[in-house]
């Protein structure tokens, strides 16, 4: 599956058809029936959330934020992979993985509702915060796989990134340091078409995202984002080899980003309604759910009551963080460094004169 | 003259510019089709074509470094890096390659670039989007900096820029993009890009500030001439090289200086400031010059950002401790 051959010819792992029909048993992999429902459970899960999360921003609730819909296999399928020991490094858009891994709703809310605590996830071991900056977090990666390997810490690495990403020197390099060093990192690249507004041919001239470890000396792969099973399959095989020692993996995980770039954009600007209508029909969430009617695994019924379940959770985990308590100042400063300096201390008492007196002054 | 946000008179800066020079090229991420994230290029692409108006792939770094291939060429590219945040994998190129490459060779290639991007808080927006990271580049020998705060100045000041044969970085103030409309001519003009900018006379203190908090600071005068306070305000404009002369000449007037700045104040262009006060009107101060810059500490996301932008009261009560000193 990971092979060279397989990379210079472009193929694309896929299981699934768009009706959720199987059309390579060839790559179908063994999943418990249990496995299979978690999947869908935590896809439809990350899709309530995400579509909650743009509802709350509406409202002025929270701030800008970066819509998941149509990508939730790709974070759901690695999460079910990752073990209590390994790391997740995550870039912005792959909720499910942060949800697998331990992290909560409310950290999310808290986050992208303007809280540095968002960024701390109690719950999660070995997880880093969001990533904005674009591909920064993959040169983390290889360090962690790296302290892994020298520890001799049970462990791998899970890096999350985009399509745009891969135009950035930290792909390169980190790719690069990964294959030199041959450390337990599985690099998952979501192309999903559009850097906020720029499609894949403006952003690579190469015939795949994927392609671009043969050059690094790593083994590489292409596979349908949006088809759970071909996602399971390869998440899998990559898992197995990585935590055997083989070294990094490039996964480029192919789907489209059905919503905006973030709340504040607006994608009319740059792709048709066809386009959309298009990946619409390969839905992931869609599809999975038919393997698993067909296969007698799912009872519809019960969906529409397990949403409203999530919803109620969310909405738990929502108001959780917009009633977090207010910001003290003494946070702008104390965690600076470990001990908080003489003059940030300084600068924290001159603007609590201040404040000191705007009280008298009001 | 037409009544237009900072956003529209950048856009139309670099119109004008596009139009008369053929070799003025506009790219960046996401700045063809889109127009930009804050639509400051919006339509440029249709009306100038795609070879001088477009997309770059997603990497600052080589944005930079192929415009400084460019102006060996001879070309004269005006770049956008999206964020202030995102300024920093660029750096290396600015700083090695931008700011030197005339120097190194003896003056045989200019750097006619304008390197643009948005920058400082009070949007709430996300993580690395709110930086007012301006004293990182007032720090690098060779290379101008510009700040505009209001919709006239920012064209006449881009429109400069990109006649430059020198670098400049030229940041925009994204807080007022659209919070400011002002009458802007629609014909060409270009402002000097050394000059500060006194915008209001006044004889108690000297408030010297610019892009963002110019606004801030204006309000505050409001407060202080309500106790008798009469600050006269310089809008700097260009941050580096500073107009150490129209700041002198009013601090020898006042007696008193106070510089406001939203980034960290340590190392930075508060500094400078401070410096022209000593070094250019110490015989004359009447009090000992002061800062009121942003705190040591990285901004704080939207829930703590209020402590860290200046409003107008924390300007005001500075204002009246030194007026009363």
């Amino acid at each position: 599956m990971f092979t060279e051959e397989s990379l210079l010819r472009g193929d694309m792992i896929q299981v699934m058809d768009e009706s959720g029909q199987v059309v390579h048993p060839e790559w179908q992999p063994e999943i418990p029936a249990e496995k299979l429902a978690e999947a869908l459970k935590s896809m439809l899960y990350v899709r309530t959330a995400d579509a909650m999360a743009i509802s709350y921003q509406r409202q002025g609730r929270m701030y800008t934020y970066p819509p998941n819909l149509g990508q939730e296999a790709i974070g759901v399928a690695a999460g079910l992979h990752m073990r209590q020991e390994d790391w997740l490094v995550p870039a912005f858009r792959e909720m499910g993985a942060w949800l697998l891994k331990g992290a909560t709703m409310k950290d999310i809310f808290l986050y992208w509702g303007g809280h540095e605590d968002g960024s701390r996830f109690p719950g999660a071991a070995n997880m880093l915060p969001s990533a904005v900056p674009i591909a920064s977090q993959l040169p983390h990666a290889v360090g962690i796989g790296y302290a892994l390997k020298l520890q001799k810490k049970a462990g791998i690495v899970f890096v999350y990134f985009g399509d745009g990403a891969t135009s950035e020197g930290d792909f390169h390099e980190a790719l690069n340091f990964a294959g030199v060093w041959k450390v337990p990192v599985v690099f998952i690249c979501q192309n999903n078409q559009y850097a906020i507004s720029v499609p894949l041919r403006l952003q690579t001239a190469a015939r795949s995202l994927a392609i671009k470890a043969l050059a690094y000396g790593i083994p590489g792969v292409r596979v349908d984002g949006n088809d759970f099973l071909a996602l399971w399959k390869v998440f899998s095989e990559a898992d197995t080899l990585v935590r055997g020692e083989s070294g990094p993996i490039l996964i480029e995980a192919v789907t489209f980003r059905r919503g905006a770039h973030t709340t504040s954009d607006d994608p009319t600007l740059y792709r048709t309604l066809e386009e959309e209508k298009t990946w619409e029909a390969r839905d992931p969430i869609k599809r999975l759910r038919q393997y698993l009617l067909t296969k007698g695994l799912w009872n519809e019924a019960e969906e529409a009551p397990l949403i409203e379940q999530y919803k109620a959770e969310i909405d738990t985990h929502f108001l959780a963080s917009e009633t977090y308590p207010p910001y003290p100042l003494e946070d702008v400063f104390k965690y600076q460094f470990r001990d908080m300096p003489l003059h940030l201390k300084r600068q924290q008492a001159e603007y609590e004169k201040f404040l000191a007196w705007k009280g008298v002054h009001k | 003259m037409k009544v237009m946000t900072m956003v529209q008179a950048l856009n139309n800066a670099l119109d004008l510019q596009l139009a008369v020079d053929p070799t003025v090229l506009v790219y960046g991420e996401d700045v063809g089709v889109e127009g930009g994230v804050f639509r400051v290029s919006e339509g440029l692409q249709k009306k100038h074509g795609s070879d001088r108006v477009f997309d770059s792939p997603l990497a600052e770094s080589a944005i930079v470094g192929t415009a400084v291939g460019m102006c060996c060429a001879g070309l004269r590219p005006v770049v956008e890096i999206q964020f202030d945040g995102f300024a920093y994998p660029a750096f290396n190129q600015i700083v090695s390659h931008v700011a030197r490459m005339h120097n190194r060779t003896r003056g045989r290639y200019n750097m006619a670039m304008v390197i643009r991007f948005p920058y400082s808080g009070g949007i709430k927006a996300l993580e690395h989007h709110s930086e007012s990271n301006e004293s990182f580049f007032a720090h690098i020998p060779g290379i101008r900096v510009v700040i505009p705060s209001t919709p006239h100045d920012a064209k006449g000041l881009l429109i400069a820029a990109i006649r430059s044969d020198d670098p400049v970085i030229f940041m925009e103030p994204k807080r007022i993009y659209r919070a400011i409309k002002q009458e802007v001519s629609e014909e060409s003009f270009s402002i000097p890009l050394d000059r500060a900018k006194v915008i209001s006379a006044g004889d108690h203190l000297t408030l010297v500030t610019y892009g963002s908090n110019v606004r801030e600071a204006q309000k505050a005068m409001v407060m202080a001439k309500e106790k008798g306070i009469s600050v006269e305000l310089i809008d700097l404009r260009t941050i580096s090289p500073v107009d150490r002369d129209t700041v002198a000449e009013s601090i020898k007037k006042t007696g008193r200086m106070l510089a406001v700045t939203e980034g960290p104040g340590n190392s930075s262009v508060a500094s400078e400031l401070m410096a022209v006060a000593v070094e250019e009107a110490f015989l004359h101060l009447e009090a000992p010059p002061t800062r009121l810059s942003g705190f040591d500490t990285v901004i704080p996301l939207p829930r703590g950002e209020h402590f860290y932008i200046h409003s107008p009261e924390r300007i005001f009560y500075e204002i009246q401790k030194l007026a009363t000193f």
